[in-house]
């Protein structure tokens, strides 16, 4: 069997794997969201908040709750790790400077996880576990309760009420996340991920003497991290790792759990509005974009058209032989085309293609799947701007799931799409512009513009991989990276919530013969349409100085 | 005015609360519940997967090793020891710097482009030097036989694997630098070979530190 046939039956059996969980999974949300009922442990964290779970909020209080809760947690995270050096259970490792404290706090709450640190030699046990494990959780569940809210505006009618923030978060914690996490963490440790509190310990080598090795709780951590589409590894090596991710099985594995929610997600959306098809649509135009980029990547992977891959014959580099360039190339664009971030191999040394393909991965929004609740919310105002084209070509007023999208709905919509090209291009373009940014590049030429332009794309769109070449650990970057993330995940946030108070305000729509069906194959073209041309419209010109010219030089 | 103060204080508080119960769920007890059962049920695997040879650790079957000869006075690049199984280049591995207490295996990849210079020149260098080295009496490697994870480094810097066919490559140097038939010594590399799993996850493999420590066995006998 070939290596091309072998990643085609990897995808496969993900694809079935996935196929298998999303209906389950997504009724399950469905439930978590939709019941009156607390467990026990609920009523003791409401006590603890000091929150009444059964309120319902407007979107401004829901996103009252959103934003302070998020700068608690940045405020927290950050002081973890100014006091490090003072902490027990730290290894002796030091305090960390502002510029990164605050990048990596920023990062950490906004589901980035963008490191600008070396995990093993900067961040002790107290700061992985307590710290930045916690927000693998809670950012997740931030996600999807905003995804959450915006399904209830289209839900409900004649009432501002979105449900409620305290409720919403917690139940992603303890109903849906850790259960996931837990199981998820066990079959990472049996499978050889490391699990203890050793520190830093000395072991010994084949050919005499010893190495250093750092342990901790590492499986736990990287259970969470696919799961809730985070991305940051415990090693600097991230998923290449071998104590993260030791064998192929646990590779494909910990691709499944990335995507277990967010393709799940749009089952969740189709029983909540009262129409699976329509979850199916979403779902389909998912789906489809994903298996694409597989495909295409593949094309360039094994095809490894660039100098040093042609001398070597293959494109191995950055990649461990126990995944291959199949299995790799699956890990990469499900890692981009999330929010999730995590690396099993490294995308700066992708041909020059394969990088573009997953820079516009995270170009695209995110959204195909996308991140956990992000990546729903970012497909369905894109929904909402298929729909708005479709009714300017007949000349109706367009309306979707039974809601008129008006100027105020489109105006949203609008502003939302707006946020992150309007980040990445301009960051990108200043720091081109000034001297300094330009001496942390590793490569020269194009690629190191990619570098500068992966860099701002990935905090911008929340994700949080890197062409890993670029020395991001400067004040400029750690400063400029944390304002990208900071805006990039709570400016929309603020658009949804609006955009989910205005739809639940609004009274139904009858469907008539002029109703555009959303549920139709024809409507996630239009969709798929819509996601090509308006990404390809805003980042030609920046992909066409970079990866472009690289891999067509 | 007042009142928005005192609203906002109070949110504030509320997410506080939030958090501090979220990590003693999240932070404290997950984690610890998971190191429990690893630590109950998978003691060795939870713990980086040791292995042992003549009772005493030589490192984790799980992380890639070097096998070089000991630095000379005044070189600064070591060699290889030709007489052991060789793993892929580790150009991505990092060095300490901000913790210098602490000599750490450090993980990373070169992160280097398919256009870059010193990519192209590390691969060529490395390239020449798998042909050299591999090329005894009897048996001449050609450059378009040498596989692509045996001139390029990986992802974590700690690949444990090579290819099969880097592993078949080796053998007559490993053969004609122990002392032993090469029939013997691939049938070593043939034992220690695994295929994908089930038939077609990931590729096919060869750890190096467990071939490595089967042939100081089969040396030994010898």
């Amino acid at each position: 069997m070939g290596p091309v046939f072998a990643g085609v039956l990897q995808l496969l059996a993900l694809i079935g794997a996935l196929a298998i969980i999303h209906v389950p999974l997504g009724n399950y949300m469905a439930k978590v969201y939709s019941s009156d009922k607390h467990w026990g442990v609920e009523k003791w964290i409401y006590k603890g908040i000091g929150a009444n779970p059964d309120t319902e909020m407007r979107w401004t209080a829901y996103l009252r709750g959103v934003l302070a809760f998020s700068a608690v947690g940045v405020l927290f995270l950050y002081l973890l790790q100014r006091l490090q050096g003072v902490l027990p259970g730290s290894l002796g490792f030091s305090s960390i400077d502002p510029d990164q404290a605050f990048n990596t706090a920023v990062s950490f709450v906004t589901n980035t996880n963008w490191q600008s640190y070396y995990g093993e030699q900067a961040m002790g046990h107290v700061v992985q576990t307590a710290g930045l494990a916690v927000q693998n959780f809670v950012s997740a569940a931030v996600g999807i309760a905003v995804a959450v809210a915006l399904v209830r505006g289209f839900a409900r009618s004649r009432s501002g009420e979105l449900g409620n923030f305290w409720a919403d978060m917690v139940r992603g914690v303890t109903r849906i996340l850790l259960p996931l996490a837990f199981v998820a963490a066990i079959v990472l440790v049996a499978c050889g991920a490391i699990q203890n509190f050793s520190g830093i310990h000395e072991v010994g080598q084949f050919m005499g003497g010893s190495q250093e090795w750092n342990g901790g709780a590492v499986a736990s951590q990287e259970a969470i991290k696919e799961l809730g589409t985070n991305g940051g590894g415990y090693f600097n090596a991230n998923s290449a790792h071998p104590f993260e991710n030791p064998t192929p099985f646990t590779n494909l594995f910990e691709i499944f759990l990335l995507l277990a929610i967010p393709f799940s997600l749009p089952r969740t959306f189709g029983v909540l509005v009262g129409s699976v098809k329509q979850g199916y649509a979403i779902l389909a135009t998912m789906a489809t974009i994903w298996v694409a980029f597989i495909g295409l990547m593949w094309w360039t992977e094994f095809a490894h058209r660039a100098p040093a891959f042609e001398i070597a014959g293959a494109s191995m580099e950055g990649k461990e032989v126990r995944f291959g360039i199949g299995a790799s190339s699956i890990f990469a664009v499900s890692t981009t085309l999330t929010s999730t971030g995590a690396v099993d191999s490294f995308h700066s040394s992708y041909t020059g293609l394969g990088g573009g393909i997953t820079l516009l991965g995270m170009m695209l929004g995110e959204i195909a799947p996308g991140g956990v609740g992000s990546g729903l919310y970012g497909i369905l105002i894109m929904a909402i701007i298929a729909v708005f084209i479709a009714g300017l070509m007949v000349g109706r007023t367009p309306e979707y799931l039974g809601k008129k999208i008006g100027t105020r709905e489109i105006k949203l919509a609008a502003c939302y799409i707006l946020v992150t090209p309007a980040l990445v291009l301009v960051l990108t373009a200043a720091a081109m512009a000034l001297p300094t940014p330009a001496n942390s590049m590793t490569n020269g030429g194009a690629h190191g513009f990619s570098e500068i332009l992966y860099a701002y794309t990935s905090a911008s769109n929340n994700n949080g991989s890197a062409f890993a070449g670029l020395n991001a650990d400067t004040q400029w970057f750690n400063s400029t990276l944390g304002i990208a993330m900071l805006l990039g995940r709570f400016v929309p946030m603020v658009f949804v919530l609006a955009l989910a108070g205005s739809l639940g305000e609004q009274k139904p729509v009858p469907v008539t013969a002029g109703t555009l069906r959303t549920e139709k194959p024809l409507f996630t073209g239009l969709l798929v349409g819509a996601i090509l041309i308006i990404t390809g419209l805003t980042y030609f010109p920046a992909l066409a100085l970079g990866p472009l010219a690289e891999g067509l030089a | 005015m007042n009142n928005s103060v005192t609203n906002t204080a109070r949110l504030l508080g509320a997410g506080l609360r939030a958090l501090l119960v979220l990590t003693l769920v999240t932070g404290v007890i997950y984690p610890l519940a998971v190191t429990g059962i690893a630590q109950g049920l998978f003691n060795n695997k939870a713990n980086g997967s040791e292995i042992r040879a003549d009772g005493k650790v030589v490192g984790s079957s799980l992380t890639g090793q070097a096998y070089h000869l000991p630095l000379k006075k005044g070189q600064e690049t070591p060699e290889p020891d030709l007489k052991w199984f060789q793993g892929r280049p580790q150009n991505g591995l990092g060095t300490n710097s901000v913790n210098t207490q602490y000599k750490l295996i450090l993980s990373g990849a070169t992160n280097r482009s398919g256009d870059n210079p010193e990519l192209i020149q590390w691969v060529k260098d490395a390239k020449a030097a798998v042909v050299k080295d591999n090329s005894v009496l009897g048996y001449t490697v050609k450059p378009s036989e040498v596989p692509a994870d045996a001139v390029t480094s990986s992802g974590s810097g700690l690949d444990p694997d090579i290819s099969p066919q880097y592993a078949d490559l080796q053998v007559h140097r490993i053969a004609e630098q122990n002392g032993l038939p090469v029939a013997e010594v691939q049938k070593l590399v043939d034992e220690h070979t695994e295929g994908r799993t089930l038939g077609f996850i990931g590729e096919p493999r060869v750890n190096v530190l467990e071939l490595n420590i089967a042939l100081k066995e089969l040396v030994a006998k010898s």
